[in-house]
Order: C-alpha cells, then sequence, then structure tokens
C-alpha cells in the first residue's frame, strides 16, 4: 500500500521539477489521445513542438511566438500576485477585451488625427478599462463578500456581449461595407503598436510583458507589497496582524491584474489584432491562468510557461495543417497541461512511501 | 489494594522521537492517579495506547491480571476504559441527550436516555439538564456532557486530559468531589496535567514522564509543587524575579471599548474599560471564549474601534491599523503562533519581518532591507536562546517553546512602551515559560506596560501587578494581584460582578454547584 506523507518543508527539487514532468505527461498522454485519433503521435507531438521553432515554416512561426507570449505573460503577471493572495480573477478574459474596447474607441474618436499622444492614450484608456472591469469583482466582494471567481468569471460574458454590440454597432467601420468590425488599427498609423523591430514579432506589448516579468520579480521579493502578497496567501490572520488590509488587498490584486489584462488587450488590437471584432478574444484571459500557474507564479518561471505556452498555439495551428487535427484537440493538449501540472503538484508537499499492510 | 491496570515496559516510537521509552507503572483500584510531564513528555502518546487509539511497539499492558490490548476504543470501552478529552466532541446544534447517544456504541431510546442522564448526572452531583441545546451551554457544563458520557458506562478507568484548563476554580471544586466520589466508590481515575497544587490536593499517586522515560513517582500529598515541577523539568527552576519599581504614568488606557461579536459564537467586548501604567504588569483572566481573542485584535489593531478607546502614552489609536500602534509604540504577540504570530511555512528571517518593519526600520521607501531584517533575526534567537539551525528555518519547524521565544522576542526587542500578550506560555514547556516571564517582567522593569491575557491564573498570579478578570466580553475593575484569594479570583472569572464584597465563606453557601453563573459559548 501507498501513503503520502507530508513533507515538512516543501521540496524545492519539486517546485521546479513538476513543471517539466507534467510537460512530458501531457506529451505522452496528448500523443495516445493523437494515436487514438487516428494520427501519428510522433508526427503530431514534433507539429507542435519543433516545427514551429525548427521546421520548414519557422521564419514565419517564429515571430508568432512573441507575438502569442506577450499577451499571455503580461496576464499572467497580474494573476499570479492575486493567485498569491488567495484572490481569484477568473476573469482576466474579460478585462481582456474591455481593455481593448476602451482603448480601441480613444483611436477611432480620434480617427484620422495623426498625434504622438494619441497611442499612449489608448494604453491609458485600456489600462483604465481593464482595471475598472476588475474592480467590479472586487467592489462586490468587499462591499457584499460575493465569491469574485464566480463574478468575475461571468462579467466574461457581459464583456463578449458588450463586445459583439460595439462590433456591429458604435465602434463599427463606417466604411466597412455593412460588415461587423471597427476600421483596422493598423492602418492608422499614429494608433498602430507597430513592431519595434520589424519581422521579430517583438511590439510594445511584449516590451511591456517583459517589464511587467522585471518589475513583479522586484516587487516580490524586495518589497513590502510582495511579502504581503505572500504573507496573506500563506496565513491570512498573521497578514492583518502584520498591518495587511485585507479589503485593499483584494482591491489591489484584481485592480491590477484587471490593469494589466486591459493592457495586453489594447496591444493586442492596436498591432497583432488590428480591429475589434466579436471573434476578438481567443482565450487569452484563460489560458494566461494556466501559464501563471505553470510558471509557478514566479516571475521567471511565467516568462518560460508563457513562451512555451505561445508554442502550443503555434504549434497547434502547424499541426492543423500538418497532421490534421482538430482546433478542440489541441484546447484538450492545453489543458492537459494543467491537470498534470496540478496532480503532479502533490510532489511538491507530499512525497509517497510503501507501507506494508500489517498481517 | 488491588491493581486495576499495570503497564509493563511499554515503548512507542515515531519517526525521530521515542514518544515512550520502556514506560511501567501502576494503577490500583479506586486511586486517583496522576500522569505528570512536560509538553511532548509522552502523556499523550502513553494515553492513547491505554485507549486503544495507538498500538505499542513493546511492552505489555495487564488489567485485572488478564493481558490487556485494546485494538481501537471500542474494544477499550468494552473492558470499561473511558476517557474525556481536552477538546470536546460536541455538536452545537444537537441537544445533551442526543450529543450523549451520538458518542454511544449502542444508545438507548433517547427518553431511557434522558432519565439516566438525570440520574446519574444528579447522583455525581453535575447537574444537567438532558434536552438543553448544547451551543448554549458553559465549558463547564459542555464537560459535564463528555464526563456523563463516561460515566454511563460504568467504566474501571476513567482518564481525564487535562480537564480543568477550561474551568473557573469553583468548577474545579465541584470536579473534584465528583472523581473523589468515582475513586470511593471504586473507579480508577487517571489524571493528566501539569498543573501541580491540583494534583496535589486531588490524587493519590503521581507518576512523572520526561523525554518519554518514568522519571519518578511520588505522593504529591506530601511532595512539594516544586519538587515536582524539577523532576518533571529535570533542572532546578528559578521563580521569576522582580524588582519593584514605582509604576509610572499611565502608558496604555482603554476607555468604553464595545464591539460586537466577530462570528456567530464570539463574544462581544461591553464597555471595557482599563488603564495600565509604566513598569506595570496587568493580568487579564478568564475562562477561554469569554472574550479574550476579541479584546486582543481590538489592541493589536486588527479589529479597529472609534480613536479615542484606545490610548497609547495619551495618543488615541483605536481607529489606527497595527503598524499604526506600533509606531506609537505598543506591540501585540497573539495566542496563536502558527498562522497568527507567525507564518508557519516562512523563514525566521521572514517572520521577524512580519512586525518588525515599522520600529526596526526594516523596509526603505518600501523595500525591505533583507540583510538588516536577518541579522536583526539573528540578535533575536541569540538573545532569547531560541534553538534552532538558523534565520532561515522556517517557524513551523521549531518547537512551540522557541517558537514562543521567538515571537516573544521579537515583539519585546522592539523596544516597546506597551505589549500585549496573550496565553504567553500556553502549550510551552516549563523552562522556555519561566524564561518567557521573567523577559515580560524586565520588560516591565524597564518601563514597558505590560498586558497578560491569560486562562493559567498561577501564571498571572506569578507576574501580574493587577488583576482582572474577563467575563462575557465584561472586564472586572483591575484589583492587586497581592493579597488576592483564589475564592475572590473565582468569584471575578465567575462574573459575580458588584459581589467583591462577598465574604469567602458566604461564597460556598451562595454558589451551590447548580447555580454557578453560566459563562458564554466557548467555540468548539
Amino acid at each position: 500500500m501507498f501513503l503520502l506523507e507530508k513533507r515538512p518543508e516543501a521540496s524545492r527539487l519539486w517546485t521546479w521539477g513538476t513543471p517539466v514532468l507534467a510537460v512530458v505527461a501531457t506529451m505522452i498522454a496528448g500523443g495516445l489521445l493523437f494515436a487514438l485519433m487516428g494520427k501519428d503521435p510522433f508526427l503530431a507531438i514534433r507539429a507542435i513542438f519543433w516545427d514551429p521553432l525548427f521546421g520548414p515554416n519557422a521564419s514565419y512561426f517564429r515571430p508568432q511566438l512573441l507575438v502569442k507570449a506577450g499577451p499571455l505573460i503580461l496576464i499572467a503577471m497580474g494573476l499570479s500576485f492575486g493567485f498569491r493572495a488567495g484572490i481569484w480573477n477568473i476573469g482576466a478574459e474579460g478585462q481582456y477585451v474591455i481593455g481593448a474596447l476602451c482603448g480601441a474607441a480613444v483611436a477611432l474618436a480620434a480617427y484620422p488625427a495623426e498625434n504622438l499622444l494619441i497611442f499612449p492614450a489608448m494604453i491609458l484608456a485600456g489600462a483604465l478599462g481593464g482595471f475598472l472591469w476588475g474592480m467590479i469583482p472586487a467592489f462586490l466582494r468587499i462591499r457584499f463578500g460575493t465569491n469574485e471567481i464566480l463574478v468575475s468569471l461571468m462579467l466574461v460574458y457581459v464583456a463578449e456581449n458588450v463586445l459583439s454590440y460595439m462590433a456591429h454597432g458604435p465602434l463599427k467601420n463606417p466604411q466597412g461595407y455593412g460588415f461587423p468590425g471597427s476600421r483596422n488599427l493598423q492602418q492608422y498609423p499614429s494608433a498602430h503598436n507597430a513592431e519595434v523591430i520589424a519581422g521579430t514579432g517583438l511590439h510594445w506589448g511584449v516590451l511591456a510583458a517583459l517589464a511587467a516579468v522585471v518589475v513583479g520579480h522586484v516587487l516580490l521579493n524586495r518589497h513590502i507589497f510582495g511579502f504581503q502578497i505572500r504573507v496573506a496567501g500563506q496565513a491570512p490572520r498573521a497578514a492583518r496582524f502584520a498591518g495587511v488590509n485585507p479589503d485593499r488587498l483584494v482591491a489591489i490584486c484584481l485592480g491590477g491584474s484587471g490593469a494589466l489584462a486591459g493592457l495586453a488587450g489594447i496591444f493586442e488590437v492596436s498591432g497583432p489584432g488590428g480591429q475589434i471584432t466579436d471573434a476578438f478574444n481567443v482565450g487569452y484571459g484563460f489560458t494566461a491562468i494556466i501559464v501563471a500557474f505553470l510558471g509557478r507564479l514566479e516571475p521567471l518561471g511565467i516568462l518560460l510557461a508563457g513562451l512555451l505556452m505561445a508554442l502550443t498555439y503555434i504549434g497547434g495551428e502547424t499541426a492543423q495543417l500538418v497532421v490534421g487535427l482538430p482546433a478542440a484537440a489541441i484546447q484538450a493538449f492545453q489543458g492537459m497541461l494543467l491537470f498534470f501540472l496540478l496532480a503532479f503538484d502533490l510532489l511538491t508537499h507530499y512525497r509517497i512511501r510503501r507501507r506494508r499492510i500489517p498481517a | 489494594m488491588t491493581d486495576l491496570l499495570r503497564i509493563e515496559g511499554i515503548s512507542k516510537s515515531y519517526p525521530g522521537v521515542k514518544a515512550n521509552d520502556d514506560v511501567s507503572f501502576t494503577i490500583g483500584q479506586g486511586r486517583i492517579h496522576a500522569l505528570l510531564g512536560e509538553n511532548g513528555a509522552g502523556k499523550s502518546t502513553l494515553v492513547k495506547m491505554i485507549y486503544g487509539l495507538v498500538r505499542p511497539d513493546s511492552g505489555r499492558m495487564v488489567m485485572h491480571g488478564a493481558p490487556y490490548q485494546p485494538a481501537d476504543p471500542r474494544a477499550a470501552r468494552a473492558q470499561g476504559v473511558a476517557m474525556v478529552f481536552q477538546h470536546f466532541s460536541l455538536f452545537d446544534a444537537l441537544t445533551v441527550a442526543e450529543n450523549v447517544a451520538l458518542g454511544m456504541d449502542n444508545p438507548p431510546p433517547l427518553r431511557d436516555l434522558a432519565r439516566r442522564i438525570r440520574e446519574v448526572s444528579e447522583g455525581y452531583g453535575l447537574p444537567l439538564d438532558p434536552g438543553r441545546v448544547v451551543g448554549d451551554l458553559s465549558a463547564g457544563e459542555r464537560q459535564r456532557i463528555e464526563i456523563l458520557r463516561c460515566l454511563l458506562q460504568d467504566p474501571k478507568l476513567l482518564i481525564m486530559d487535562e480537564p480543568t484548563s477550561v474551568l473557573t476554580p469553583q468548577e474545579v471544586t465541584i470536579l473534584f468531589g465528583t472523581l473523589r466520589q468515582l475513586a470511593a466508590e471504586g473507579t480508577s481515575i487517571l489524571y493528566i496535567s501539569h498543573k501541580l497544587e491540583e494534583i496535589r490536593s486531588l490524587c493519590d499517586e503521581a507518576t512523572i514522564l520526561r523525554h518519554g522515560k518514568v522519571v519518578g513517582s511520588c505522593n504529591p500529598r506530601d511532595t512539594s509543587a516544586r519538587a515536582m515541577a524539577e523532576m518533571m523539568v529535570g533542572a532546578s527552576l528559578r521563580a521569576p524575579a522582580r524588582t519593584a519599581t514605582e509604576p509610572g504614568p499611565v502608558a496604555l488606557e482603554v476607555r468604553n471599548l464595545s464591539l460586537p461579536a466577530t462570528h456567530p459564537f464570539g463574544t462581544p467586548l461591553r464597555a471595557i474599560s482599563l488603564a495600565v501604567r509604566q513598569g506595570e504588569v496587568l493580568g487579564i483572566g478568564g475562562v477561554a471564549g469569554n472574550g479574550q481573542d476579541e479584546l486582543m485584535l481590538a489592541l493589536s489593531g486588527e479589529v479597529r474601534s472609534a480613536a479615542e478607546t484606545v490610548r497609547v502614552l495619551g495618543q488615541p489609536v483605536g481607529d489606527q491599523d497595527p503598524n499604526s500602534r506600533r509606531r506609537a509604540g505598543m506591540v501585540t504577540a497573539p495566542e496563536e503562533r502558527l498562522g497568527h504570530a507567525a507564518v508557519p511555512e516562512m523563514s525566521l528571517t521572514e517572520n521577524a519581518v512580519l512586525s518588525g518593519t515599522v520600529r526596526k526600520r526594516l523596509a526603505r521607501r518600501g523595500f525591505i532591507d533583507w540583510r538588516a531584517a536577518e541579522d536583526w533575526a539573528a540578535e533575536i534567537i541569540a538573545t532569547f536562546d531560541v534553538r534552532t539551525r538558523g534565520t532561515g528555518t522556517p517557524a513551523a519547524a521549531l518547537s512551540g517553546g522557541n517558537l514562543q521565544k521567538f515571537v516573544l522576542g521579537r515583539e519585546i526587542m522592539q523596544s516597546p512602551a506597551v505589549i500585549v500578550v496573550n496565553q504567553p506560555t500556553w502549550g510551552v514547556d516549563a523552562s522556555a515559560a519561566a524564561y518567557i516571564r521573567q523577559a515580560l517582567l524586565d520588560r516591565a522593569a524597564a518601563g514597558a506596560a505590560v498586558v497578560v491575557i491569560s486562562q493559567d491564573i498561577d501564571e498571572i498570579l506569578e507576574i501580574a501587578d493587577t488583576f482582572a478578570a474577563l467575563n462575557e466580553g465584561r472586564l472586572s475593575a483591575p484589583r492587586p494581584v497581592a493579597g488576592l484569594t483564589l475564592e475572590q479570583i473565582g468569584l471575578m472569572l465567575g462574573g459575580a460582578h458588584g459581589m467583591h464584597q462577598a465574604e469567602p465563606e458566604a461564597l460556598h453557601a451562595a454558589v451551590p454547584a447548580a447555580s454557578l453563573p453560566e459563562s458564554p459559548h466557548v467555540p468548539s
């Protein structure tokens, strides 16, 4: 018989070993899944993890890596602080959408004026939009004790309906021949979030994500705020004893992660996305949850995890092309990653021992 | 005298620790036998083996001349062994009779059970109404239910684990009466406690455990408490020394502090007023659950009130958060070490930062100076003799006594003008407790106002200058400890407000067992 025994201290080896183990297990289980679907598992795994980086069309896919990883990292950084403190923002997807809408609205209102201040104003508006959308669950939790998981999640669907309304109504391109969707911001120089270095995929949002990683690292390890976040997550009563105001922490975490998700939204719509359409959001806000946990809620880990998840996004596309995998199989693949990560996490806090059954 | 239970060479090991090592002793029939020892001496393990919760690695037990090896508590009960645990397992929402029935292997119909409860409880001077809901009962009454559960089984051996920690002195007297009656009828009692005076007045014989081994046995009636304590600790104990100082001006003042209960079984604070002068130690006694936690939170700033209700050195801080109060000169050490006073998984350095940033200037413009923090943690460890591998050790890895020394060291070394501690030596071994009490007295001698909230009356009598009792969220008027008798303290704890002049003799007449004032709920 096997016994689970709690470790006196969390194992350092397994803290970083589990993500690697989870990736390996996902490859095996994913391969099995693909084989059951009648696809060659080795070809599929290679299409996901190898081809985007080193395959024949890698020059097209490589910039996409940063394009996809940027918003994932930016959102996950915001989420990780709240997750550490036990404040669960599940609605980053909604904050991302609202951020994109607010920023794009500023751009479209200014159109066709050209001014250096337009882009900064869009970014501010995007961050503010995400912040305010994130403050709704914060306010409801502080004021009425509602569960922020449910409220933030449901607000995603509200945001998606607002998005659809905007794409068909107020933000619709008047010169778009009646098609839903806004003007393309890529064709509006003052509002375009262009690549900083052409051909690399490195746009301002990626730089913002890298800055968030650096700032997050410093905050978490050197600043009293990061310390309070860690205390609040591990021992809420001790946090209050240390002078942490729990309500303020809820507001900062939900508002802050909302602002970062909003930033990701505006960088996306003004750059790679280009326009507001009712299919603008592709689930970055949800995938970022996986990224945050895969990265152990550590800034550097999130950076790596963001790149890995971006790879599975792009790899999913190549796998669709090369092997003919359905898009849903890739989502299942990403889900497996989180599943295995959480399962193997047990090893961080527990060890498995054999016990002889007494006769 | 015949032997009821003989323990012969029992040993039990857990990974890394030998909980019991070749323990032998004998409990005579109809005797009250004390099991004495510090925390971690192996008392609980031993008792769990007798009650069938744990199996010994080696050695054997003999009951009435026959081998006794219970496989589980049910088997132990079948052989006539019953146990009253320190922590009650009762459902607040059910009645007394329903709770008793739930604990029985084959409960009779409730109506018969209720009659039995009434008979037995009155027969032993522990009146209980079987129809009352447990949530409305005092801690003492709840304990009676647990005792009754045992008595209904007609036990031959009754094990009691620290039964008096939740009782007022008057309730203790009643309990002892019951236990003596049981012993006279032939029931043996194994009585676990570290309260030496109680053991001296109640028990016929005592076995003393240290580090899992029997280190001595004695007749407690003619052994001094000090001698027993020294056997327990294995060293000679030094009573806290105090230097008489003239109290200075008032450093902590609480005026008319009232707060609603924070949770359904909590206690509201009702118009609490107190003043502590520099160099003075105020002891606040009370049975658990009478507002100690709430008062502590209100003083630390974790729960806020109107500004004028709490003053530190004249400065109103009632509406301030914990860090502002620290800045004003008041530090606190809550009762629960792991999870409240310290973060279990965090290192001692990080735990030093927990409450030390303000007064020790460990953060500059919000950025923590980890080197300074580590130096300070090392200083606490050195000054307060905290036994640990180093500043990087997680708090959870320290023993209770060592962590408490660290926590109190952290607060005391901030040179506070006011220090408030709740249960400073709860679950701490005797030598660490003596050290902590001395440290508090030294801080008072250095000019701090000290408030000690404690359920241990002996502790308060030992270090406090003035005593006040907390009862149902009300605080009695403080009285000087010098000249205070146990009877008077019991009256204050029982909440007989305005009866301070009552004669002790009158008390015995006026407060028979049944009509003791009820204390409020104890969160279980």
